[in-house]
């Protein structure tokens, strides 16, 4: 792979990225449109994430991929080894080692510290759009900071069943200013990224966006008065295997006797946890 | 009546295209509304109306004359070109309307004014349910307490008769006056001093006109709101309408209290729609 420059993406691209990245850092949740490369993978499978992981790498980083919470589906793997292959960095699965993490639709459980980057991929970055299809529409109701649309799609979710339905992707109040789709991460990982440690970063590549959330800084779940903001919770589940209760879990069948049963959906965390139980190690 | 009117329009004009040296001359004659030379259309010309507190205001006129536009410019759906509109309840009609921000303007359509379209599709989104549609300018207002919404949601639904239990049903399944009446339940949630109706009973059957026209009435009189009442159905404005201006090519041609528009009519075009009444 010697023919491609380092980290695939040629200096030009990498500093059009940088910049539309330090953008998004000054102006939190801010949709920055950015010119978003081909990929050697299909736009809407991590083109956004992958742009971004490309334009940030250095020689010393460390990465590790998550799809999903698990290191070693073909997506997570396939992007570790294109980034490697055109790096030579070192990669890892655990996120204490990691100083780039790119996921998908996961915020690792083990709490992220100040050196590292989240990097997270993003569907629809627009949090309007089911309400308003036309940008420059939305652009402007960013502008004048109307988001009466996000609220109502959480006011009909209501209605229709009496509480707010929306399990992944539920919208966010950035620094009390924009209204931000924190990409399809369940509600149980909203809570991590207000005043979080590390810088966390945002990449649609088929929508052609970036926007970020720099550390510490506010970031609200949108919720009316009467009908809180809450998580996911698993009361009276607990994984099968660790038999941990406060991470977020997988709800597995038994293809052999048809019995429900719970996973860690962070296959990372769960294997470290068990590493240092002394079970054996699981693959 | 010499009271302050709660809206008062100055001069309001509207024109689609540049305008050239041939249109903008004072004596220009026009095709209808439309320069020959530029193609320049001018939906509405120097408008100037008062409305009081409590009263309905007709406005009537053949197609294209420029009623919906006006009342498109009122609602903020059209930039006016040219004008000056004063609200008493916005900074004591100390300041124009017309040229407020984008937030302002949002603002007094979500506070200040309620509209009911011709299609409920414009004023409606079909997919959500009723009572979300009916929430929605209570949301843009501000109002983030779904019980709240929810009862005084319920409220006007059964003020325009409409079942309760219908009201998680999205406005596509109802038939038009339902659709209607939903709008008119939308436009008054926010509890706006002015209502804006453009063609409400257009297109509906006689009876369920009749049974439209009778709410706006119902509600007129009980919450004293002001309404500017577009119509080309003189039925409708005899009906509603304590005062009535006629439309004619973008500019007023007549006004004066409805019954004497109807029973006097003085500009020859007036005098033609009149007679030409079934």
């Amino acid at each position: 792979m010697s023919k491609f420059p380092f980290a695939f993406l040629d200096e030009q691209s990498k500093k059009e990225i940088r910049r539309a990245v330090l953008k998004g850092v000054a102006i939190p949740g801010y949709q920055v449109p950015f010119a978003s490369r081909e990929m050697p993978i299909g736009r809407g499978w991590g083109t956004g994430g992958l742009q971004i992981t490309l334009a940030l790498v250095g020689q010393r980083d460390v990465l590790k991929v998550i799809d999903q919470g698990s290191d070693e589906s073909v997506n997570a793997v396939n992007i570790k080894k294109l980034v490697q292959g055109t790096t030579g960095i070192e990669t890892t699965i655990h996120t204490k080692e990691a100083t780039l993490i790119q996921s998908r639709h996961r915020i690792p459980e083990v709490p992220l510290r100040s050196d590292q980057i989240m990097i997270l991929q993003v569907p629809e970055p627009e949090p309007l759009r089911s309400v308003e299809r036309s940008e420059f529409k939305t652009k402007q109701l960013h502008a004048e900071r109307e988001y009466s649309g996000a609220w109502l799609l959480l006011f009909e979710q209501i209605m229709r069943y009496n509480q707010t339905s929306q399990g992944a992707d539920y919208p966010v109040l950035v620094h009390d200013r924009y209204v931000m789709n924190p990409s399809p991460i369940p509600r149980f990982d909203n809570p991590k990224i207000h005043n979080s440690d590390a810088l966390i970063l945002f990449g649609a590549g088929r929508e052609k966006k970036i926007y970020a959330v720099p550390p510490y800084t506010k970031v609200e779940s949108l919720a009316f008065d009467d009908y809180p903001f809450e998580i996911e919770k698993f009361e009276g589940k607990a994984c099968k295997v660790t038999g941990l209760t406060d991470v977020f879990l997988d709800e597995l069948t038994d293809e052999q006797t048809g019995e429900t049963y719970y996973l860690c959906n962070d296959t990372s965390f769960m294997q470290e946890y068990l590493e240092k139980r002394g079970t054996v190690h699981v693959r | 009546m010499f009271d302050k009117p709660i809206l008062q329009i100055k001069n309001l004009s509207k024109q689609y295209g540049e305008g050239c040296s041939y249109c903008q001359h004072e004596n220009a004659k026009l095709e209808r509304n439309f320069c020959p030379v530029c193609k320049t259309v001018y939906a509405c010309k120097n408008i100037s109306l008062d409305l009081h507190r409590g009263e309905i205001l007709g406005i009537v006129g053949e197609s294209g004359s420029g009623k919906s536009t006006l009342m498109k410019c009122l609602y903020f759906d059209e930039e006016t070109t040219t004008g000056e509109g004063f609200l008493t309840d916005y900074f004591n009609g100390n300041e124009n309307i017309f040229t407020q921000s984008g937030q302002q303007k949002r603002f007094i359509r979500n506070s200040l004014l309620g509209m009911v379209y011709q299609n409920p599709m414009l004023g409606l989104k079909m997919d959500f349910s009723s009572i979300s549609n009916i929430a929605e300018k209570q949301i843009a207002a501000g109002n983030r307490n779904v019980k709240q919404m929810v009862d005084r949601s319920n409220a006007l639904l059964d003020k325009v008769n409409i079942s309760i239990k219908r009201s998680k049903e999205p406005p596509k399944n109802f038939s038009g006056g339902m659709q209607q009446r939903v709008q008119i339940a939308k436009a008054l949630s926010s509890n706006p001093p002015i209502l804006l109706l453009d063609e409400v009973t257009t297109g509906l059957d006689l009876s369920v006109q009749a049974a439209v026209l009778d709410l706006i009435k119902t509600i007129q009189r009980v919450m004293q709101i002001s309404m500017i009442v577009v119509s080309h159905d003189l039925a409708v404005i005899r009906m509603l309408a304590d005062r009535t201006v006629v439309m004619l090519n973008g500019q007023i041609i007549e006004e004066g209290l409805t019954d004497q528009i109807l029973e006097d009519p003085q500009h020859a075009y007036t005098q033609q729609l009149v007679y030409s009444l079934l």
